[in-house]
């Protein structure tokens, strides 16, 4: 622990990481809309966002300030306080479980290490869990507070699924837990420097990428605001930076559970590593960075080919098929470890 | 221990101001020109009928109520899975008969039509 | 004062001041954020006692699960109807009579057995291996028929929450 001396020190310290990683953060929510919008154009051979910048490289900046600086409605007879602390909590919520992912390996240089991460807790995997289970809060209180039905009705639907989806996505990585005999996600990635996890655990990597779709209420699991019957769920009520902190929400979350599923399943920072010391200590990093792109990638990519599940369909697939399963997926797999440990 | 946890404190802190902030600002630059017809609750364009607020389906009850019970039941996988190694066959043992007596739960609301959302 | 004991003292007043907020708001949907207020605040606690695992558990559970129904059931109360009547506390003397006889009995209990029972102290660093693994060891090798009994108990659980739905709907 600090002590008083160099506490001011240590909390810039704090301070100057946490803001680089939140800046890196905004920076790739922006970025992944705009790469989902190019994407999504060019599955459906349209070209997208064309006319701001090179390829529509500031795209996000002329969306971003143009919706800073809309009318931002509240309707009447809405519940002002819990209307305003939704959308609030659902974006606060949505950064903070950054705070523990580990981006790569800690290095040396001259003396003073570096760890990149906010902070390596015991706990890192369930501090994330913590962190999504409140998550359905933002939704629920959206809809309740809009006094609308469609909200009321997309909030209740989208609460009702992120919850029955959550159980498939913590009993998806109980086999990765009893591999690795810890929570913190750095000694996760660390007992993978042999083999993938994916490669031991390819059931428990299924429940869990699935889960996290459905998790982020993303295409095919986007009924909460499916549009053609909803209008658009939870939000319907939402305008200007309201509506756009839910929206950052959504690509925050999807950050973070391609973040854990790089981490718990694909090694991570593991990559080859070669080259000078600046190389060496970069390269980890750049691998963590690539294996994230490579799960928004397919996130996009998913969204821009499956149609949309029935609700009836989704939560009997969450319930009658991914729990079971999951819960099968842990007994074999503890048979298997107890097998060959005697 | 508070070492690691104060990194989040300060995370935490800076997310909040961040957030308020932009989202304050926001409201406050913003034209506002409001009238009865903008404010009022969307539905489709005519005027809303009746309070948003009203019964729903037992569904959603039923749903949070067995999301907890398996969460509880989530809750005590993570110390297993974590010591599991060092448990061996007995830890096995063990869980396998908490599985069986929670599958025979499950499979109980299963045949009960509990997970069947269209009844 | 130490860092842990600023920690504990801003902690329990969050959690008092906040369970003052949910038994005096009007609006039940308020009482229930208030509620969330004070469950987390008490995890906060936890986390001053070094037990990370329960810090999670109360998060993950309370707060993220527990309330959530919670919210789901008020969120369909008509509110409207709620905040028009009237509020039932005319029985407040009674209550106040009981809790201070509650306070008297407790203070009686703790004066005259004061050296019979003593607080656990808090340990000053974590314990090796981290808390998880402590709980995980704890409940799965000293009070290994507690956690199937558990089981049992969640099974009952099931099957009420079952008959009770069931039998609202017909």
């Amino acid at each position: 622990m600090a002590t008083g001396s160099n506490m001011p020190l240590l909390l810039l310290a704090i301070l100057a990481k946490v803001g680089v990683v939140l800046l890196v953060l905004l920076t790739t929510i922006a970025y992944a809309v705009w790469l989902e919008r190019k994407v999504v154009a060019r599955i459906q051979s349209r070209w997208g966002p064309y006319l701001v910048g090179p390829h529509g490289l500031l795209q996000p900046v002329a969306d971003a300030l143009k919706i800073f600086f809309k009318e931002d409605i509240v309707p009447t007879e809405v519940d002002r306080v819990v209307y305003c602390l939704a959308p609030f909590l659902a974006f606060s919520l949505a950064l903070l479980s950054i705070s523990v992912i580990p981006f790569g390996e800690s290095v040396t240089i001259g003396g003073a290490t570096i760890h990149f991460q906010i902070t390596d807790l015991n706990v890192g995997l369930l501090f994330v869990f913590a962190v999504t289970s409140l998550g359905v809060y933002g939704v629920a209180l959206a809809g309740w507070s809009s006094n609308s039905k469609y909200s009321l009705l997309g909030g209740l639907r989208s609460s009702a699924q992120m919850i029955s989806y959550e159980l498939s996505l913590g009993l998806g990585v109980v086999g990765v837990v009893m591999l690795a005999g810890s929570l913190s996600l750095r000694e996760i990635v660390e007992h993978q420097s042999g083999l993938w996890n994916v490669f031991v655990q390819p059931v428990g990597f299924l429940i869990y990428f699935t889960a996290a779709v459905a998790e982020t209420n993303r295409v095919p699991f986007d009924l909460p605001e499916g549009e053609s019957e909803l209008v658009g769920g939870f939000h319907t009520e939402y305008s200007s930076f309201k509506f756009a902190m839910f929206f950052m929400a959504e690509y925050a979350n999807i950050v973070t559970v391609s973040c854990l599923a790089t981490l718990l399943f694909f090694g991570g920072w593991l990559g080859p590593v070669f080259g000078p010391p600046l190389l060496r200590a970069l390269l980890p990093v750049f691998w963590f960075c690539l294996k994230v792109f490579c799960f928004l990638f397919l996130y996009i990519w998913i969204r821009g080919t499956l149609p949309r599940f029935r609700y009836d369909q989704l939560m009997a697939f969450g319930w009658k098929f991914l729990l079971p399963l999951g819960l099968l997926n842990v007994l074999v797999t503890s048979l298997v470890l107890a097998w060959r440990s005697t | 221990m508070f070492g690691s946890y104060l990194p989040i404190l300060v995370h935490f802190v800076v997310v909040v101001v961040v957030a308020g902030a932009i989202m304050g600002l926001s409201a406050w630059v913003g034209v506002k020109r409001p009238s009865r017809e903008k404010l009022s609750p969307y539905e489709c364009g005519i005027t809303p009928v009746g309070d948003a607020r009203g019964r729903f389906s037992i569904s959603f009850y039923l749903v949070g109520m067995l999301f907890i019970l398996f969460d509880v039941e989530i809750a005590f996988l993570f110390p297993w899975a974590v010591v599991y190694r060092s448990l061996g066959w007995f830890g096995f043992i063990e869980m396998f008969l908490y599985i069986v007596i929670l599958l025979a739960g499950y499979l109980y609301i299963w045949k009960k039509g509990a997970l069947d959302w269209t009844r | 004062m130490m860092l842990p004991q600023i920690a504990f003292f801003f902690l329990s007043a969050v959690t008092l001041i906040s369970a003052v907020m949910v038994i005096t708001r009007r609006n039940a949907v308020h009482s229930i954020i208030w509620l969330i207020v004070t469950l987390f605040s008490v995890g906060g606690i936890f986390l001053t006692l070094h037990a990370e695992f329960l810090f999670a558990v109360q998060v993950i559970l309370y707060v993220g699960g527990i309330m959530v129904l919670f919210l789901f059931v008020v969120m369909l109360v008509n509110l409207d109807v709620a905040l028009k009547q009237a509020q039932f506390n005319r029985q407040w003397q009674v209550a106040l009579v009981t809790a201070l006889v509650l306070m008297a009995e407790l203070g009686y209990g703790i004066y005259r057995g004061h050296q019979g029972f003593t607080l656990a102290q808090v340990t000053a660093t974590p314990m090796s291996g981290g808390n998880t693994q402590a709980v995980g060891l704890a409940l799965y090798q000293d009070y290994m028929l507690a956690v199937e009994i558990a089981s049992v108990l969640l099974l009952v659980a099931m099957v009420g929450a079952v008959i009770m739905a069931k039998r609202k709907i017909e």
